[in-house]
Formats: C-alpha cells, sequence, structure tokens
C-alpha cells in the first residue's frame, strides 16, 4: 500500500483515488504483488471455483427471492410459477439447485486436497479453521434452502433434522420450538428459514474475505507442501493463476452447463416434487447427496442423542486436525504410510455416503457402524500414531530442488 | 487525563479499577437486556401459542377402525379398539416396555385410544391407521423412517424411538364427542 508520497500512478483521477482510499494499489498488491509457490496445481483452483459458485448462488438467489413467496400455503406454488411462468425462471432455479451441488462438489475437493497436502498444518491452522467455520455456515445454507420449495423431501427433511434438537437432554424441546417459531414445522418456521437462507450467504462471503486474509499472511501451501525459500520457488498471482483460475472455471462451467441443460434434476429427488403434507411421511427420507456420509454417521449409533453426538464430532474433529497430525511433513507425497491411510479414508467416506442413501435396515446398518468406527479410528488414533511414527521419504531440500531432481524444469 | 494505568496512585488504581469494573459490568447487563427481547422474538408468536381445540365427532367410527385429526397442525390419532386390542394392551408385562407406563393411564376409556400421530424418534408420521398399513410387530404402528413399533397402546416396543406416542389432553364432552385441547 503506498502513501501519497509514493503515488505510483500517472492518471489524474487514479492519482485522486489513491490518495484518498488506496484501492487500486490494495488491489494490485494482491494480485501482481502476491507471490505464489510456482508448481499449483488445478486442485489449488478450486478455491477460486467455490469463491465463483458463491457469488453466482448469491446473484441467482436474490433473483428467486423477487419472485419467491415464503408461505406454506403458496411456497411450492411460487416455485412451480418461476419454473413456467418467470421469464427463464426454469434457468435461474435449476442454475441455483445445482449450483448448490456442484459448490459442495468443490468445496469437497479443496477440503480433501487440504487433507492430502497437509495445508491445514503450521502455519496455517486458523486459516484452515476460518474454511471449517465457513463450511458450518454452508451446511446450514444449503439445509435451510433446501427447505424452501416445501415439497414432501423439504418437509420431513426439515421435520427430522430439527428433530434432532430435541435429543438434547432438558432444554432440546425449548431449542427445537425457539427455531421453528411453533411446536411444529409449519409457516413460522418456513418465513424464518427463508430469512435465514437469505442472511447466511453473505456472513459466508465475509469469512470468505478472513480465509483469504489468513491466506494471503503465509501464502499458499503447494504439492511438496515445502515453504518456498527464494525467489526461484514462486511467481506472481497475476497473471499466472489468474490464467489458471480462469481456465478452471472454464472447463467447470461446461459440466455445470451439462446439468443444467441436459440433467437438471439428476442430483434432485422426485419426491420433492409432491407438495409438502404433514399427514403423509414419505417411505424414504434421504438427504441431499453432500449431506449423506453425515447422515450415515447420525444412523450408525441405534440412540438418539448418541447419534446426534457423532454426526456433530464428525465435523467437529477436523477442527482440530492441525493438533492431531503432528508430523512436520505437510505432503502426503512424502508420506508413504499417510498417503495410504489417505486414500483408505476416501473409501471410507464414499462407503458411508452410500450407506447414508440405502435404507437403515440389514447388512446396511453394519456397514455403516463399522465405516463409522473406522472415521473416528482414523482421526482420532491413526493419523496421531502414524504422525509420530513414519519416516518421510525422499523429502527434498527445497521446492524447486524436487522437481530438479525429477527432471523437471 | 490520558494517564496510563501504571502512572496512577493506589486510590487512583483502585478508582480505575472500579469504573472499568462497573462500566463493563453494566455494558453486559446492557447487552443481555437488548439480546432478550431480539431472542424471544424468535419463539412461537402468542397466536402460533394459542390452545386451538379440535372437537372430533367418535360416532363414525367403527370397531377396528381409526381417524386421524388434525390439532395443532399436527396428526393426533383417534383409534376405536377391539376386545382383542384393548387386552393386548394391557397384558403386557411393564417389564418389557422400554417406556413402562400402565395402558389405564393412556386411556379414558378402554375402547378409545388418542395418541399424537407423530413418532417419538424424528417426528415421522407412523404407518398403521388403515388396515392396509403395516402396524408393526405389535399391531399398533409402524414408523417407516427408522424402524419404531409400537403397540395398541401406543407405547413403544422396538426401535429407536425413545418415549411412548404422546397423549394429547382432551375430554369426553359426550359419550361420543370429544375435545382435544387444554382442559378446562
Amino acid at each position: 500500500m503506498s502513501d501519497g508520497g509514493s503515488n505510483p500512478y500517472r492518471h489524474p483521477f487514479v492519482r485522486w483515488l489513491e490518495k484518498r482510499l488506496p484501492i487500486i494499489s490494495f488491489v494490485e498488491h494482491a494480485l501482481k504483488g502476491y507471490q505464489v509457490p510456482k508448481n499449483l496445481s488445478i486442485l489449488w483452483t478450486s478455491g477460486f471455483i467455490a469463491g465463483f459458485m458463491l457469488v453466482v448462488m448469491i446473484i441467482t438467489g436474490i433473483l428467486l427471492a423477487m419472485h419467491y413467496v415464503p408461505h406454506p400455503d403458496h411456497a411450492f406454488d411460487s416455485v412451480e410459477r418461476i419454473m413456467r411462468e418467470v421469464n427463464f425462471g426454469w434457468l435461474i432455479r435449476y442454475l441455483h439447485a445445482n449450483g448448490a451441488s456442484l459448490f459442495f462438489l468443490v468445496v469437497y475437493m479443496h477440503m480433501f486436497r487440504a487433507l492430502y497436502y497437509g495445508s491445514y498444518k503450521s502455519p496455517r491452522e486458523v486459516l484452515w479453521i476460518i474454511g471449517m467455520i465457513i463450511f458450518l455456515v454452508m451446511m446450514a445454507t444449503a439445509f435451510l434452502g433446501y427447505v424452501l420449495p416445501w415439497g414432501q423431501m423439504s418437509y420431513w427433511g426439515a421435520t427430522v433434522i430439527t428433530n434432532l434438537f430435541t435429543a438434547i437432554p432438558w432444554i432440546g424441546d425449548s431449542i427445537l420450538e425457539w427455531l421453528l417459531g411453533a411446536p411444529y414445522v409449519g409457516a413460522p418456521a418456513l418465513n424464518k428459514f427463508f430469512a435465514l437462507h437469505y442472511f447466511l450467504p453473505f456472513l459466508m462471503f465475509l469469512l470468505v474475505f478472513i480465509h483469504i486474509w489468513a491466506l494471503h499472511t503465509n501464502g499458499s501451501n503447494n504439492p511438496t507442501g515445502i515453504e518456498p525459500k527464494t525467489a526461484e520457488d514462486t511467481l506472481p498471482f497475476h497473471p499466472y493463476y489468474t490464467v489458471k483460475d480462469l481456465l478452471s472455471i472454464a472447463g467447470f462451467m461446461v459440466i455445470f452447463a451439462f446439468f443444467i441443460f441436459f440433467a437438471p434434476n439428476f442430483f434432485g429427488e422426485p419426491e420433492n416434487y409432491i407438495p409438502a403434507d404433514p399427514m403423509v411421511t414419505p417411505a424414504h427420507i434421504v438427504p441431499e447427496w453432500y449431506f449423506l456420509p453425515f447422515y450415515a454417521i447420525l444412523r450408525a449409533i441405534p440412540d438418539k442423542l448418541g447419534g446426534f453426538v457423532a454426526m456433530i464430532s464428525s465435523i467437529l474433529v477436523l477442527f482440530v486436525l492441525p493438533w492431531l497430525d503432528r508430523s512436520k511433513v505437510k505432503s502426503c507425497t512424502f508420506r508413504p504410510i499417510f498417503r495410504a491411510l489417505f486414500w483408505v479414508f476416501v473409501l471410507d467416506v464414499l462407503i458411508l455416503g452410500w450407506v447414508g442413501a440405502k435404507p437403515a435396515e440389514g447388512h446396511y446398518i453394519g456397514i455403516g457402524q463399522w465405516a463409522t468406527a473406522y472415521y473416528f479410528i482414523h482421526f482420532l488414533i491413526l493419523v496421531p500414531l502414524v504422525s509420530r511414527f513414519e519416516k518421510p521419504s525422499g523429502l527434498p531440500d527445497s521446492l524447486s530442488a524436487y522437481y530438479r531432481d525429477k527432471g523437471c524444469s | 487525563m490520558n494517564s496510563s494505568r501504571d502512572e496512577l496512585s493506589d486510590t487512583g488504581k483502585k478508582r480505575r479499577d472500579f469504573i472499568t469494573l462497573t462500566a463493563t459490568a453494566m455494558g453486559g447487563v446492557l447487552a443481555g437486556s437488548i439480546a432478550w427481547p431480539l431472542l424471544q422474538s424468535m419463539n412461537p408468536a402468542a397466536d402460533t401459542l394459542a390452545e386451538s381445540v379440535t372437537e372430533v365427532n367418535l360416532a363414525p367410527i367403527l370397531s377396528g377402525a381409526a381417524l386421524t385429526v388434525i390439532w395443532q397442525g399436527k396428526p393426533v390419532f383417534i383409534r376405536h379398539r377391539t376386545d382383542r386390542e384393548i387386552a393386548e394392551a394391557v397384558d403386557a408385562p411393564l417389564s418389557t416396555l422400554p417406556d413402562p407406563q400402565e395402558d389405564k393411564a393412556r386411556v379414558q376409556k378402554p375402547q378409545w385410544l388418542v395418541v399424537m400421530g407423530i413418532c417419538t424418534h424424528l417426528g415421522c408420521v407412523p404407518l398403521g391407521q388403515k388396515k392396509t398399513e403395516p402396524r408393526g410387530e405389535y399391531g399398533g404402528w409402524f414408523c417407516p423412517c427408522h424402524g419404531s413399533h409400537y403397540d395398541t397402546s401406543g407405547r413403544i416396543r422396538k426401535g429407536p424411538a425413545p418415549t411412548n406416542l404422546v397423549v394429547p389432553p382432551y375430554n369426553f364432552i359426550s359419550d361420543q364427542l370429544i375435545r382435544i385441547g387444554r382442559e378446562e
């Protein structure tokens, strides 16, 4: 940032503005002056795509809110009206509905990348924790938004999930009434959910800026997990990574467009095209795919409070991950045992997701319980143990040395 | 003015600490008294809470049949129990019940069972009101969401639900007419 004395600009208006609000030099500094490891793979563009999706969701969401009516008598019909009568309403709604799924897809890629390359480790613990807070807000926003169309799955999903709070001893029922604004899921709850669904994305937007602030304080991690030491190891963010991010966005939009125009209901649940009926529960209640692993953990424990606690813990354990994994080596590239464990963990999460989509009966119960147990064993036993005993293999002296040894550059 | 704490005399330090403490305390009280009405506004509004009352004519419900009525936005199950169903409910040994409660504590007249049609697990509506629907292993209701079985007294017998189906407040106005809602 410059002061009035070292104003680097020539254009009179820019000079004038710079003296009063150094915003242009601030942006310039954040883009050109920001040095980034030169070896970031395409996985590092997931953060940019996630930010892009947040903007897409906010814009389409505001437009939908101009036509949506948050009342049980009108909500379902107003969504159908958006689909049939509002100009390009179908496009905006499909962008928003499929956007939610792809937003989660990108964020999960972002998180698994951080897990694989150890991006949560010192000095990026706070960056990681802010990311986890964003993830929690995002899950709440997605849940609230799914209720708004007021279809059968909206209504019964809301009923089942909000009823989880009654598992809390003593105060559970009061919390539920406070959340719903009534003793049941009805008009007060729908109105409140709409208000919160509108508000939370702006909170996410703010948190994203704090996330980026923390990121820029120590810079990006990279596939080797070795901090850059010399100018040889880095490149300026602009133009090198702005271009890479834009290329990635282009590829992403092809996938996004495919779903919107060719499979707009791929992620949806047919049951949700039936208007909500408080008298009839659907035979099989399933959450959206991005909640399935957590839903499986919830159902794995045959006790109401226990299931609730397990589900919450499965997310909270990620908050303390920087202190469970004590290994100084970040990247899985140089951690053979941890790398194997990482892929077993990915498989475990996929199994949980698969079980979460199945009815809680027969052998699915057993599989769900074993997969849940392994989820916690991974974080609470294997990660601390391996990080203590594992010998890193082939750790190079510097970021650039790694690629020289491999014969690149 | 603006002297740091270390520059003050002992009395001065005490005075300043007192002022800081009381000001902080008052600020806390103020923040709390503002937060309370804001948080309370999210609780059920007066008209939402107002006890609505539903009257139900029992005459059309034949023995063995059931009726679902809506009370306060929620389903209420009314079942006209057969002699066999009553006997099953009365004879069930309390020691086998997850939430032990005698049948006579759950009904006002043995042939009429009135319970909330909401599974105590996660709030689904159990099946079993129609004879064609599954009634579970104990002849009452079966919740399809997570597999809770209720008996002919609406008591939980098997599955994840922690407690029996709730009996709402109701009273008999006449032999064939009940009023669901707060008893007067």
